[in-house]
């Protein structure tokens, strides 16, 4: 998977992540892929909702030593 | 226009007094029709805060402006986000300090009523997630029955009326809320008591609370009886205090009954469930105020906030204690059953000290309704 942009929202709460996320797909073509790393344990009802209504594709997510991991390709 | 900020505490005064308010719901869709802020005045608007990143326009016209607003999210981020942005567009909305997590923490401590000789029972409406506990006091001591996790609130709640607590119970082990039981016990040297036959795997010390214990709170005589009422759970007890109240744990509520189901055994508890409320409970005087450990809707409670009907017109009304077919009854209690509470196998495993928790799991466990019953 080629990853187009690395977005580091760890530490941050509820909303930045996603504020953060919408501002880093801005900057993406589409069929690009974003990943995202976050702490906030909301981001990933919220990353998933939110790349839904979107139009974007939430390809996977996993999580790795309290680390949520993402990888959104942009619709 | 500005931003104002309202406590847990704020609406829950809302809630109790009937008052209108608009609430504005940012979380998510799916989190929103699991669980919400209820009450009989309240209206609700959902969409979620990261569909309006790009502005709030598109609402505007939804909200009213002649009612309070309240903006709410999971954790507050969010709703303060939104509520700036409704501000700068000339609204005066608030927002929920602490979000859910709050409102899903929040106690409002009632008295319920005087005991002979003097004392008090109050009862701790969780209001946010329907759960009630209980704090008896009598000369200078103070009995709790089913604490939550939030143990500072009884703690200081018995030092504001200076009194000692002494013993501490849960009616059954709790699936769908991590009790503060054993911790109110261990700051405060009380006894903790436990039914036994519910606390077969549980790792730490207790008493061990049977049907016929009489516990004595304060000099004058607050007789606290254990009757033993299985079915919710095959250790479920309940508690007759002064010969004026029935604490009936999670067996009988106020317009459900207990559901049986929550630590697997439906089909074999079933039997219990029906010999406790149909024929134990039965024995008992019509004049005892119920007060149960949980409410469901709203409308359970009463014009002072709290959840307390006596046992003679439940008898009357609550369908759950009416239906005269035992297979109806199984099937009611067995079949077609809510869902289970969110992390109902964790929090048990909580509650047995098996597992421990960080405060942050402890409340994402609890998160949503209490789901301890069936109608």
């Amino acid at each position: 998977m080629e990853i187009a942009k690395l977005l580091d929202a760890k530490g941050l709460a509820c909303p930045m992540p996603i504020v953060k996320t919408k501002k880093a797909m801005n900057d993406l073509e589409p069929g690009e892929i974003l990943e995202i790393h976050a702490t906030d344990k909301g981001a990933k009802s919220d990353l998933t909702a939110w790349a839904k209504s979107g139009g974007h594709e939430l390809l996977k997510d996993s999580e790795e030593n309290g680390v949520l991991m993402f990888w959104i390709k942009k619709g | 226009m500005t931003v104002n900020i309202m406590t847990a505490k704020d609406v829950a005064k809302k809630v109790i007094n009937k008052e209108e308010l608009f609430i504005l719901d940012v979380r998510n869709e799916d989190a929103f029709d699991e669980w919400k802020i209820e009450g009989d005045n309240f209206k609700h608007f959902n969409i979620p805060y990261f569909e309006l990143l790009d502005g709030v326009e598109e609402i505007i016209g939804k909200i009213p402006s002649n009612k309070d607003v309240l903006v709410a999210c999971a954790k507050e981020g969010s709703s303060e986000m939104i509520a700036d942005m409704l501000s700068e567009e000339g609204l005066t909305v608030s927002y929920l300090q602490g979000g859910m997590k709050a409102w899903s923490e929040h106690l409002e401590p009632i008295k319920v009523g005087d005991l002979t000789d003097g004392g008090e029972i109050y009862q701790f409406v969780r209001i946010g997630k329907g759960c009630l506990s209980y704090m008896v006091i009598s000369d200078g001591e103070a009995a709790i029955i089913d604490a939550t996790r939030m143990t500072d609130i009884y703690l200081e709640f018995a030092e504001s009326k200076a009194v000692k607590i002494t013993n501490v119970f849960d009616t059954h082990l709790h699936a769908d809320h991590i009790s503060g039981g054993r911790e109110i016990a261990e700051k405060t040297n009380a006894t903790y008591w436990l039914p036994p036959k519910d606390a077969t795997e549980v790792t730490f010390d207790y008493a061990a609370l049977e049907g016929g214990n009489v516990v004595t709170i304060g000099n004058t005589a607050i007789d606290i009886y254990a009757l033993y009422s299985p079915g919710h759970t095959s250790g479920s007890t309940s508690f007759v205090i002064d010969e004026k109240f029935l604490l009936s744990g999670d067996i009988l509520f106020i317009d459900s009954i207990g559901r049986p189901d929550l630590a697997g055994m439906a089909d074999d508890w079933v039997g219990d469930l029906r010999e406790s409320l149909y024929t134990r409970y039965k024995e008992l005087s019509e004049e005892l105020v119920v007060l149960p450990a949980h409410f469901m809707i709203i409308s359970e409670l009463n014009d002072d906030g709290t959840v307390a009907v006596k046992l003679g017109a439940l008898f009357a009304e609550n369908h759950g204690l009416n239906i005269k077919d035992e297979n109806e009854f199984r099937k009611l209690v067995t079949e077609n059953l809510p869902p289970q509470p969110n992390a109902y196998q964790e929090i048990r495993e909580t509650n047995m000290g098996k597992i421990r928790p960080e405060e942050e799991k402890q409340r994402e466990m609890e998160i949503g309704p209490n789901r301890c019953a069936v109608r």
